[in-house]
Order: C-alpha cells, then structure tokens, then sequence
C-alpha cells in the first residue's frame, strides 16, 4: 500500500507478545489513519465498560498516510485510548519527529495492551522490538529521561516519554517528546504510565512506498514554495501560537482569574513579543515544518532557570491568564514545571485556578490545602503541582481534574469547574461566543479547542486572516452581543470535519487554517503519494464517519451518555462575565439547549445527542449500529 | 556551488534530509541523507548543521584511493570502493554516511537539494568563486 509502511505493530505487556501484522487495506480506506484507526480500533477492540486503568484498555500510536512524507508539516502521530479524564472516547496529537520514525521503522500503528510486570520500556530499531527494563529512567521527570535516553542509545532514536504525573496516574497526565512537544489531553500519559511503560524509542531507517516518487518530490517542492509565498508565512511563524494573546484579549475572549473573567490586562507582557524579547534562543520546528511555531528558550525566576519550548498560547492563556501569572518568564517557568512532571498545562492551569477560587471562596481551607493558594503566584503553581504529581494532601484529590474534585469538595464548587465532559476547558473565553461555545460543548474529547475554532463566526472585528490575528498591541474595544444563530451548528460541524481530517491524514492544519495553504494541494499530494484519486469532500465525508464513531464509542463507554454531557459549567450560563469587552454577556441555559438541538438535528442525531441508526447507516457505520443497538445504547 | 549553512536559522524540521533522499536516492528515507542536523537539547538549545565542506579528510585517508575530487567535489568512485567505512570514521563532520541496505558509503555532492526545500533559508547554496 502506497503511502503507509504496511504493518501494525502489537505489543502485549501482559505475556510479552509481539506481533506484526498487515495493515488492512479495507481499514486505510474507510478510515485514512491516525485517529481515524485509533477510533476504528477503540470500537472494534476495546472491552466494553472497562476501567481506563484496567489492563485490557488499550494505547494506540497512529500515523497517518501522509505521515513522514514531504508534505508540509508531516510530523503528527495520534495517540488513542479510553480517557481517564472522561471515561470516554480518547486522544491527543503530537508533533516533533515520533510518528515518522515509527514509519521509517516499517509501522503504522503501535498498540500496546496489558500491563508490564515491572516498569518497563519499548525499544524499536527497524525490526529489533524489545520490552526493556525502565531501571533508573523510571522516577525521572519527562525531559530528563528524554535526555538519558538518548544519551544511552543515540540521538538517531525518536523518544516519548512520561513523567512522574503519568507514573502517578495524574488523569491528565501527558506525553512528552522531542524536548517540549506534548499528546497533552485526555490523560493519554497516565494510561500509559498505568501499563508501566515509561518511554518508546524509536530508530527508523527504512524507506516508504510512494505511488510516483517523481511528481510527489515536485509537488512536496511546489508546495514549500506555496506555502512560504503564502502572506501568513511571515507573520505567522515568528511568534507561533502565542501570537494570537493580542487579539484574543482585544476581542474579549482571554480566560483570566478561573475564567471568571475574559481580558487581562498584563496581556501585553505574556504575549508572542514577550517570548521573542525575554525567552526565545531557536525556532523549533516539527518534522518537515515550513513554519515553527516552537519557540524554545530559556527563562529565568526567582523559583529557577530552565530551559523550555513555549509557552505556546493554550499555556500562556491558562498560566497566563487564568493563574494571572504577570511575566512570561513565570509563565514559562510554569510551562517548564509541567513538562518536566508530565501534565498537561491546559488541565494543570484550570485545576490550579479552580483550587485557587476555591480557597478565596472558603470552599477548601488553608488546613486542607497545606498553605494559602493565590491568583499571580507562581509559589502556588508551583507547590500544588508537586502535590499534584506526588498524589499528597490536597494534591491526590486535584489529580483527579475539576469535575471529579468539584464532586468531591461540593458547595457548589462545580459551577466554576470549567470542563465539558471532565476535560478541562482551553484558552478561549466563550460566553459572548455562542459558536465557540457549541464547538466546546460537543467537541469529542470534551473541552477541547482544536476539533472546530470558530471564534471568527461569533466575534465583531473577527480575523479575516492572519494579519488580523497576529498583528494584536490595537484597541480594546466593548463587544457587541453575539446571536444565537441557527447557522452556528453547521459552522461548528464543516470545522469538526475539517479540521480533525489532518489527524487522520497524519500531517498539521496549520498550513491550511492559518495560511491558507489550499486543499488542492493536499489531493493532488495525497494522490502521487497513495495513488488513491479522494477529493477533499470525499474525505470530509470519512471525518463525519469518523465523528460519529468517536460519538458512538463515548455513548458505548459511559452509563447515560448524551445531551447532559455536552454543557458548560454553570459559569457560562448564569454568570455575566464581569470586566473587560465583553462585560455583562452570558449565555443562558435555553439559549445553550438551542444550540444543541439545531446542532443534533444538522448532524441526525437524536434529541439526546445519539446518532441514530438512519445516521450511522448513511455513513457506513451499519456494524456500529447493530453493536449498538445490541448493547441497548441505540434504542431506535 | 559553495554551501553556506546558517545554524541560527534552523528549526530541526529535517525536510532537508527528506529532500536529499528523495533527489539522491529516489527513496522516502532520510536515514540515507548525506546532512546532518544535530538538536542540542535542553542546552544550549538550538541547532547545529553539519554539512560536508569538502574538506578532503575522506580521500586523504582512503586505503583504495576511491575518493577522488571532481569538479570541486569529492566523489566516491563505487568500482574502486571496497566499503571499508575508513572514510566514515575519519570525517570530522560525520557526514560521511553509511547507506542503510547497501555496503558502500556516500557522501554530498552538492546537488543543492537541501538549499532549494530548506523553508528557514538557513542551507544556502551560492555559484563557487572558483569553480
């Protein structure tokens, strides 16, 4: 098969199977790749209503068809499994040079059951895959064992690693790889930490099949040329991602103080200027990337000096803006503590802000906590992540995420635990952004901003390109209201299609949201590297089978799945934010149940949320169906 | 061609080394390459090219005498090298490479591959003023 390396690699801690096998061509086509196969196997293999930390649950490392190949940015690897964070569908993407590697080495798809019996790491040099003692690289921080690994086994091998957080089973722990490049959500380091597997490494040496090697080199060319020639080429990758802190203050939208609020205003000290100012030494770009928005450097505080990739701007907008950290220096510092731990910054900095409000509140005391918690303290991040990570005192109950320590601590803690469906809440503020806040409410991982960002569909002065998102140091201007629009249900699903079709190709959308990299080249791409003719429609339509599956799995998973799943805390609803250019605003609950029910009803699905088997029939998804209706969640 | 490399513009993407595989080797397989881009991390933190600059280390130690200067290029000659990987040891920038699935090495001809991908502008290839 063109494209792909051919073969599956499974690994069973349990008995120490190992096992190649082919991959399927009937798989690659219904579902690309990358989270297409890791939904496809979740369905297919995973054993129904099993703890994320039972043995049997499974790990997933896809790549995609693209993956590795000279297309602009083919660095992203999709990693699977039952989340510990929901209990639901999983996964969390990755750039850096991983997925690549694991191709050249000849594999598609890593997938890791069982448990080892003592803690344990996996070794891949091409065809030599051995399960390894972790000895001392067991205990390390994230980074560290990164650098002792391949220090012992040379730079030529790709490593992911975990830190204390995964091996502690924090639930939103993460991955970590390539020195500051993170899997961050759903906890997907913690299910690996649960397997005792503390690092892959990976060598490749191999080659990958191509269909016409001649015009995919001259279309690989052409498009790095597209792409530099593209006006968001300049402005977009000096700063990366935190470029965008201007704007999302100016516009209103920026988490600040727990998400109590939407504007802070130090922004203009924690923003992509900042880090190019007072942090950045290197561009650090992800495999075959024209335009880096890594930007690693070096900080400094009165806490410690660390060398650090980031902040990217989901950190900045949670150490940043919900923890109020003033400087970049903290923030980065911040951002250093958590990759070196192994946890996620979006998940650590919304538990962190919610245990802070908490103590202002009354609501967890200073006996409990071990010390006064405060907003702008970096001593505070820093003490409850080590609590965190060790599972001590207050920080066992905080390593569980908000929704399950709101549960625990009550006193109506959950209205201002920001999550959806137990994950964390990210960087953008939505309650004068009804079309962002839908793109929340039913994103399938739960709070996650990268399925759809359609904060340009709900906002006044909203980008037009990414000139208007970079540009930023403007005027801070009151908002006027947003509508709740019937149109904001197809918004959100076109962005839920496209933009997650690149995790299944294995390759990052920066270059087609951000810059407008258009997608006749990826078809034409797809075709000289596959032989495979899919138009993009053709292949948006494999992502909306895709979703429903995704649906479908969490449906599956957890006991009376559905449309009560799918809302903001109460914040959002019964709150007016209290400062800044969207002061005032809030989204009542009808307004919220009316976004949903247009939503369910432009995707078929049924009041609660469900695909209905019309729905999952049209898609070809008729096993899914019977499964379904076999197991009693579809009851029409 | 002379080559010009500029570390502080490189961002470790490695789309040069995908590149020179592809024009060399006809082959999705940077492991091939005939660069090499060293990521120094956590510190310093940055990144270091290593390119051959033609430096002659390989010929001059040579036991066959198959490496030999053409055009302003050193070139191993397949029908003299025996595949001892003396050349491999001795170059200073380990650029030298060992070919994956093949028993002879191979080095850069300055084809100009990984100037022309290169989307940092930090792999610059200018005409040689003594070619």
């Amino acid at each position: 098969m063109y494209g792909y390396a051919g073969t599956i690699l499974r690994i069973d801690l349990s008995s120490g199977a190992i096992e190649k096998q082919p991959l399927d061509e009937t798989l690659a086509e219904r579902f690309i790749g990358g989270r297409g196969f890791v939904a496809k196997l979740l369905f297919d293999e995973l054993p129904r209503g099993i703890d994320p930390y039972d043995e049997r649950n499974l790990f997933i490392a896809a790549t995609g068809p693209l993956s590795g190949h000279l297309v602009p940015a083919s660095g992203k690897t999709h990693f699977g499994t039952k989340s510990p964070a929901t209990g639901g569908y999983a996964d969390s993407n990755m750039g850096g040079h991983f997925g690549p590697a694991l191709k050249y080495a000849g594999y598609d798809m890593l997938i890791i059951t069982g448990c080892s019996p003592v803690p344990s790491y996996l070794f891949i040099d091409d065809d030599q895959v051995e399960i390894r003692p972790a000895g001392n690289y067991w205990g390390q921080g994230a980074l560290t064992a990164e650098k002792s690994l391949k220090t012992d086994l040379g730079e030529d091998f790709q490593i992911l690693t975990i830190g204390p957080a995964g091996e502690q089973r924090v639930r939103y722990a993460c991955l970590s790889h390539d020195f500051g490049r993170q899997a961050g959500r759903s906890g997907v380091g913690a299910v690996l930490g649960s397997k005792r597997i503390k690092a892959i490494a990976v060598k490749g040496t191999g080659s990958l099949p191509v269909f016409d090697l001649k015009k995919a080199f001259a279309a690989g060319k052409e498009a790095y040329k597209k792409v530099s020639a593209k006006p968001g080429f300049t402005e977009w990758t000096p700063e990366g991602t935190a470029g965008i802190t201007n704007w999302v203050n100016e516009v209103g939208v920026f988490p600040t103080r727990n998400f109590k609020t939407s504007f802070s205003d130090h922004y203009q000290a924690i923003n992509g200027k900042a880090i190019l100012k007072k942090l950045k030494i290197t561009d650090k770009g992800c495999y075959c990337c024209p335009t880096p928005c890594g930007k690693y450097g070096h900080t400094q505080t009165r806490l410690g000096n660390a060398y650090v990739e980031g902040p990217e701007y989901e950190t900045i907008a949670l150490f940043g803006g919900n923890c109020e950290l003033k400087t970049i220096e903290e923030v980065a510092y911040a951002n250093y503590l958590c990759d070196e731990l192994g946890v996620d910054t979006i998940s650590a900095g919304a538990v962190i802000s919610w245990t802070i409000e908490c103590f202002e509140k009354g609501m967890l005391s200073e006996r409990e906590i071990g010390r006064p918690v405060r907003f702008s303290d970096l001593e505070t991040v820093n003490y409850l992540l080590d609590k965190i990570v060790a599972r001590e005192g207050i920080g066992d109950l905080l390593a569980e995420g908000v929704k399950k320590a709101a549960e625990k601590v009550g006193q109506g803690s959950h209205a201002f635990a920001i999550h959806v469906k137990g994950l964390e809440w990210t960087g953008y503020e939505c309650r004068n952004a009804p079309s962002m806040m839908l793109a929340y409410m039913t994103a399938d991982i739960g709070a996650h901003h990268s399925r759809a960002w359609v904060l340009g569909h709900d906002m006044a002065g909203a980008w037009t390109n990414v000139h208007d998102l970079v540009s930023g140091g403007g005027t801070v201007e009151r908002q006027p209201p947003a509508r709740i629009r019937a149109d904001s249900a197809r918004f959100v699903i076109d962005s839920q299609h496209t933009r997650p079709l690149f995790d299944a190709l294995g390759i990052c959308r920066l270059q087609l949201m951000e810059l407008g990299f258009e997608v006749e080249n990826y078809e034409a791409l797809f075709y000289f590297i596959t032989g495979k003719k899919r138009s993009w429609k053709e292949m948006l339509g494999v992502s909306e089978r895709i979703w429903n599956l995704t649906r479908s799995i969490s449906a599956r998973e957890i006991k009376g799945f559905g449309r009560s799943w799918d809302f903001p805390p109460d914040r959002f609803s019964t709150e007016p934010i209290p400062s800044g250019p969207n002061e005032g605003y809030f989204i009542p609950k009808e307004s919220l149940d009316q976004l949903l029910d247009w939503y369910y009803a432009e995707r078929g699905w049924d009041a609660n949320g469900l695909p209905t088997r019309q729905t999952l029939v049209r898609l070809g998804l008729e096993e899914v169906a019977d499964q379904l209706t076999a197991e009693g969640v579809l009851t029409h | 061609m002379t080559p010009t490399v500029i570390h502080e513009k490189c961002s470790g993407c490695g789309t040069c080394k995908l590149a020179c595989a592809m024009e060399n080797f006809s082959a999705v397989q940077p492991a091939r390459a005939l660069l090499r881009i060293e990521g120094r991390f956590p510190a310093p933190g940055d990144y270091q090219i290593h390119f051959c600059d033609q430096c002659g280390e390989c010929a001059d130690n040579c036991p066959v005498d198959a490496i030999a200067m053409e055009a302003g290029v050193y070139r191993v000659d397949p029908d003299l090298c025996t595949g001892c990987m003396t050349c491999v040891e001795v170059c200073p920038k380990g650029v030298m490479v060992e070919q994956p699935g093949s028993e002879l090495p191979a080095k850069c001809i300055l084809c100009g591959a990984c100037a022309e991908i290169c989307p940092r502008g930090a792999i610059v290839m200018t005409e040689s003023m003594h070619a």
